[in-house]
């Protein structure tokens, strides 16, 4: 996994040292991060009421593919109003019609849209490290976003976490932020972990049992939890996970009643956290699995603004490595 | 180089742009101020204080530069980080643009295109402090403190000092 990460962190700058992919957040510079999020707040402005049309032309005449090897709404839908926002034409591709189902590999596809003039290949894959195989073979001037490559890597859903604990508490430097629940399956939680320390944030916590959480967090810098009500003591940020049964095997977690019972974030669980602690889902959430209906709806909870910023931040990184 | 006694003095201009300004307001006519991110936001926020007007609007002509293919965001720059922001009804209003250098006219083009994202104006005009006549779009001003000569590599740049006055220099292109 090192050797594939190293290799997607080298493969996403050119030689100036310029964004012109997004594979992974692992070793992007605190200077890319902090660009892609104040570009991303200039795009916020495109998406509001008062603004008649909400289209802007810089990606116009750019072909971008949406490349989805697995399923995903929010994501897939989410990328495609960027792109068009941007004025970009969108291929969306059903694989499941595809020919990769009569057989053809995953390069001889991209190399028939390539052919067919595509500039941008937003890709999600089941494997991880598709996404920088893709990139890795493409000619310099098309270029591919990650949209999630297996448990790996998810960029931009951890760009736009950042975006959105930056709107509401500012300072990385002085907030304490816990994840709960799925980590080991979750390429949003590595993507998260990897940004925030970049960022500086002095405390990451995880939280949940021994056999959702990866061996390897006490060496990313992360605290570990095996008790909810001490991983949530004075936190800032809350950030709830899906169970992904199915990258699991049966029996490996408790089910529904009972994850809720011990992992589930509740109104009262939450009240040890600080009182303007924000709750955040990368979505889509279980209600009374990993949080409480009245948690998810509740005053604290950011799950749907993090969905409206999404827009601006792929917005931002789609304009930043189509210009480089 | 430009010599000291060359550069242009952007507190004369800006008190000729005023009066022109003040004409206009004197002939009856209603307008809205729209400045130019960033120097020109910073002209029109003092005009529209002078004027007695209740606010001004602010446009970022990022989105509509002509320069993203070469660029990139790196066009976005210029307007450091400021949004477009309209605190009045685009539709069918006498706006007037505000900027501090009109020059090749590219961005007057970009600024008409995101302000008419806004809606359509009854009239637009344009008020610059600095013309530099090297036009390459057809475009012209309306109201503007003067015509001035800069050489052909240098750029004017409009900075405000803490007590609200302006002062023009000049740098070197890239």
């Amino acid at each position: 996994m090192t050797k594939t990460a190293k290799t997607a962190s080298q493969l996403q700058l050119n030689d100036q040292g310029e964004l012109i992919h997004l594979l992974t957040l692992e070793g992007l510079s605190k200077e890319h991060i902090l660009h892609i999020l104040d570009t991303a707040k200039q795009f916020v402005a495109v998406s509001e009421a008062d603004r008649e049309v909400k289209k802007v032309p810089l990606l116009r005449g750019k072909n971008v593919f949406n490349l989805f090897f697995e399923n995903s709404t929010r994501t897939r839908t989410t990328f495609e109003i960027a792109a068009k926002r941007l004025s970009a034409d969108v291929v969306n591709l059903d694989i499941q019609t595809s020919s990769t189902a009569k057989g053809e590999t995953l390069l001889d596809t991209i190399d028939n849209l390539v052919a067919m003039q595509a500039d941008i290949f937003v890709v999600r894959h089941k494997t991880t490290g598709a996404p920088v195989e893709v990139a890795a073979h493409l000619p310099p001037h098309v270029h591919v976003i990650n949209a999630g490559d297996g448990t790996n890597q998810h960029p931009t859903q951890g760009l736009l976490d950042m975006y959105t604990m930056r709107h509401y508490k500012q300072d990385f430097s002085k907030i304490k932020v816990a994840i709960i629940g799925d980590i080991v399956h979750s390429r949003v939680a590595k993507s998260n972990i990897h940004a925030l320390t970049t960022l500086g944030c002095p405390e990451i916590r995880a939280i949940g049992p021994e056999s959702l959480l990866p061996k390897d967090l006490n060496m990313m810098g992360v605290k570990i939890y095996n008790n909810i009500e001490e991983g949530l003591k004075d936190v800032d940020v809350v950030m709830t996970l899906r169970i992904q049964k199915e990258r699991m095997e049966a029996g490996q977690v408790p089910e529904g009643d009972e994850f809720f019972k011990q992992w589930g974030l509740t109104k009262e669980r939450l009240r040890l956290a600080k009182p303007d602690a924000i709750v955040m889902h990368p979505g889509p959430k279980n209600r009374e699995v990993e949080i409480a209906s009245d948690v998810a709806d509740g005053p604290q909870a950011v799950i749907l603004k993090q969905v409206t910023f999404g827009i601006a931040v792929r917005m931002a990184v789609m304009s930043i490595v189509a210009g480089n | 180089m430009t010599n000291i006694k060359d550069m242009p003095q952007a507190e004369e201009l800006y008190k000729t742009l005023l009066e022109q300004l003040k004409e206009r307001q004197k002939s009856g006519a209603q307008f809205q101020l729209a400045g130019l991110a960033s120097g020109g936001a910073w002209v029109a926020e003092r005009l529209a204080k002078d004027l007695g007007l209740a606010n001004n609007g602010v446009i970022n002509v990022s989105f509509h530069r002509d320069d993203y293919s070469e660029k990139g965001v790196k066009a976005f720059n210029s307007a450091e980080g400021m949004s477009t922001k309209l605190p009045f009804d685009v539709e069918g209003a006498y706006i007037i643009l505000v900027d501090d250098v009109l020059d090749t006219g590219r961005t007057v083009r970009a600024a008409l295109n995101e302000l008419f994202d806004y809606g359509r104006p009854a009239k637009v005009d344009l008020a610059v402090l600095a013309d530099r006549h090297r036009r390459q779009l057809p475009v012209d001003a309306t109201f503007k403190g003067a015509r001035v000569n800069v050489a052909d590599d240098q750029i004017l740049v409009l900075e405000q000092s803490d007590n609200g006055q302006f002062v023009f220099s000049t740098e070197s292109k890239e």
